[in-house]
């Protein structure tokens, strides 16, 4: 893999995380699936391009961005705690409505260009740091990031918020108000989402309506991929583990392109890999059972039966 | 001092399967008293209970706490009064946090939960004191998940939780239901001791006759949403599990059903 790829792949990995964290937020301290990502993202890049394009500052535009994402993420909370609609379809139905309002933001047009124009990552242009900008930069944001977030899930809040996605029970009787709880969290989710998308979108000089597909599932990948490579232990642990998580899979999608995998399948390969993922515990299982089989019924005849084994019960060479 | 008046709350309203678990149901509870709460199934015990925390609205009556109308007000709200353990030791702790961490939300009751540090140092001294009152241990584990905790530490954690901050009423589902024997009698004895040590307002709904008994002051006999029995006193002291069957089967004119019922 050329060395300029891979960093790059690794910048965006990082940018990704972001949204990763978000994710995570969402999927595993509140235990729900959000689907707004897919246009709150979108929404943060379309805030982010326009007020980029139109010669605003870019980090403004990225607050924009992360205010906007709150927005959107609220209203998924409120369809869900207020008018009772299941998690996943008060998310399908806000991103359903923000691919109209990401249009709008982008003025009715399907994307919008960003060429020659100032972004966060020309922050260090005219220093001698000039070459490492973007990294810098890309460094900076997620290390804030991540420290903010594991600040917040300490405090007393935070800790509301993450027993809230545990046992609903135990938070209502010791007397927080859940369903704030659940909009509290889903709107910094998406803040977080959108932060990512307006990030992207400056990153790669453009944003598009349909920059946002599938990227549900490339946060549940990242998150996934950094649990089992990092371990689940501590909370510092897991933080950093969905950052890496999203980085890996950048990398890993950016080595398999280099490698001739075609474009186009790059969302069918994603859905397997987060299928894989979410499965693997249940596919261990199986794979466990059958080796047992296997071993008790081809092996077994070939080996001398020790004691222990003619005493186990499910023994399948016993008729 | 907990005044519950008229209370009705039925189930599936308007249709064939429509159950009243509630029927005008009334009763005073006196400031430390501690009302054990036994009946058959479906005797309304649980939906009792639910109601008084505020889980299920009512159709009708009212719930008034130390002089406060609750009857309206939503579960969080009554949670920073009432203090309950759940028949699910899984229900009351928040599996994937710490027990520092979830003696710590607990203690937040009542209080504002903003961005303050989730546990201070002096917090921690105080719930490990707190642990080693109970006397399992739990003390040198403050930064384990509860998930690795077995049936009855939760219960006698979940215990903990419910009066760190001591309520006016504290609740128990039948709480010790799901333990084995010596354990159901380890939270019994804590339950016990963390009554009479902050003489609280207590209802414990229980399977185990005998329990209902040697246990609290006052013992109420629940019946297709009424209390049926109420007994208290010299009356109660002298009474035995075989008088509460019969008295039981006299009041209610039917044998006794609960497929959980201990009677020794």
């Amino acid at each position: 893999m050329p060395i300029p790829l891979l960093v790059g792949s690794v910048e965006q990995g990082l940018i990704y995380a972001v949204m990763a964290l978000g994710v995570f937020l969402s999927f595993r301290t509140l235990n729900t699936p959000d689907l707004t990502v897919d246009g709150s993202f979108v929404l943060g890049a379309a805030f982010s391009a326009v007020i980029c394009s139109g010669g605003g500052n870019p980090f403004f535009a990225v607050v924009v961005a992360f205010v906007a994402g709150c927005l959107a993420g609220s209203v998924t909370a409120l369809l869900n705690t207020k008018l009772q609609i299941q998690p996943l379809l008060a998310g399908i139905l806000v991103m359903l409505g923000l691919y109209s309002v990401n249009l709008r933001v982008l003025g009715g047009k399907a994307n919008i260009p960003l060429m020659n124009i100032k972004t966060i990552y020309n922050s260090f242009d005219g220093t001698a740091l000039e070459a490492y900008g973007e990294i810098l930069v890309i460094f900076l944001v997620i290390s804030f990031v991540l420290l903010l977030l594991y600040l917040f899930l300490q405090t007393k809040l935070g800790f509301a918020l993450r027993a809230t996605g545990d046992n609903e029970y135990m938070v209502r009787a010791s007397g927080i108000n859940t369903n704030r709880m659940k909009l509290i969290g889903m709107a910094l989710a998406n803040g977080l989402v959108a932060t990512s998308g307006a990030m992207i979108a400056q990153y790669q000089s453009y944003a598009d309506v349909g920059m946002g597909l599938g990227m549900v599932v490339i946060g549940l990948a990242s998150v996934i991929i950094g649990e089992v490579i990092f371990g689940t232990k501590t909370l510092r642990r897991r933080l950093i583990a969905v950052v890496l998580g999203a980085v890996i899979y950048r990398v890993v999608i950016a080595y398999s392109m280099s490698r001739g995998l075609p474009a186009v399948d790059l969302k069918l390969i994603s859905a397997i890999i987060v299928t894989i993922a979410l499965s693997i515990g249940v596919i261990s299982k199986y794979l466990l059972k059958y080796y047992k089989r296997f071993a008790m019924t081809t092996l077994g005849k070939k080996l001398i039966p020790s004691p222990r084994a003619k005493a186990t019960p499910e023994g399948g060479d016993q008729k | 001092m907990m005044e519950i008046t008229g209370l009705r709350k039925i189930f599936g309203k308007g249709t064939i399967n429509e159950k009243v678990a509630l029927a005008n149901f009334s009763m005073t509870v006196g400031d430390g008293e501690f009302v054990t709460v036994i009946g058959g199934n479906g005797a309304g015990k649980s939906t009792l209970m639910n109601c008084i925390a505020g889980v299920y609205e009512t159709e009708e009556g009212k719930i008034v706490l130390d002089g406060k109308d609750m009857t309206t007000m939503p579960e969080h709200l009554r949670s920073q009064w009432i203090g309950r353990v759940f028949q699910d030791p899984s229900k009351g702790t928040a599996f994937d946090m710490t027990i520092e961490q979830n003696l710590a939300i607990a203690y937040g009751k009542g209080k504002l939960r903003g961005l303050t540090p989730g546990i201070k140092k002096s917090e921690v001294d105080f719930f490990r004191e707190q642990l080693v009152l109970l006397g399992l241990g739990l003390e040198d584990r403050m930064k384990h998940k509860v998930g690795l905790l077995s049936g009855g530490q939760r219960q006698a954690l979940t215990l903990l939780m419910a009066t760190i901050v001591k309520p006016k009423l504290l609740l128990l589902d039948e709480h010790t239901a799901a333990l084995d024997p010596p354990t159901a009698k380890t939270v019994l004895a804590l339950t016990d001791r963390f009554v009479s040590e902050h003489g609280l307002s207590t209802f414990m709904i229980t399977h185990n006759m005998k329990a209902a008994l040697s246990h609290g002051t006052r013992t109420i006999m629940m019946h297709e949403g009424r209390i049926i029995l109420d007994v208290s006193g010299k009356e109660r002291e002298t009474m035995t599990v075989e008088d509460l069957i019969e008295q039981f089967e006299k009041k209610a004119g039917q044998e006794l059903d609960n497929d959980r019922m201990l009677l020794g």
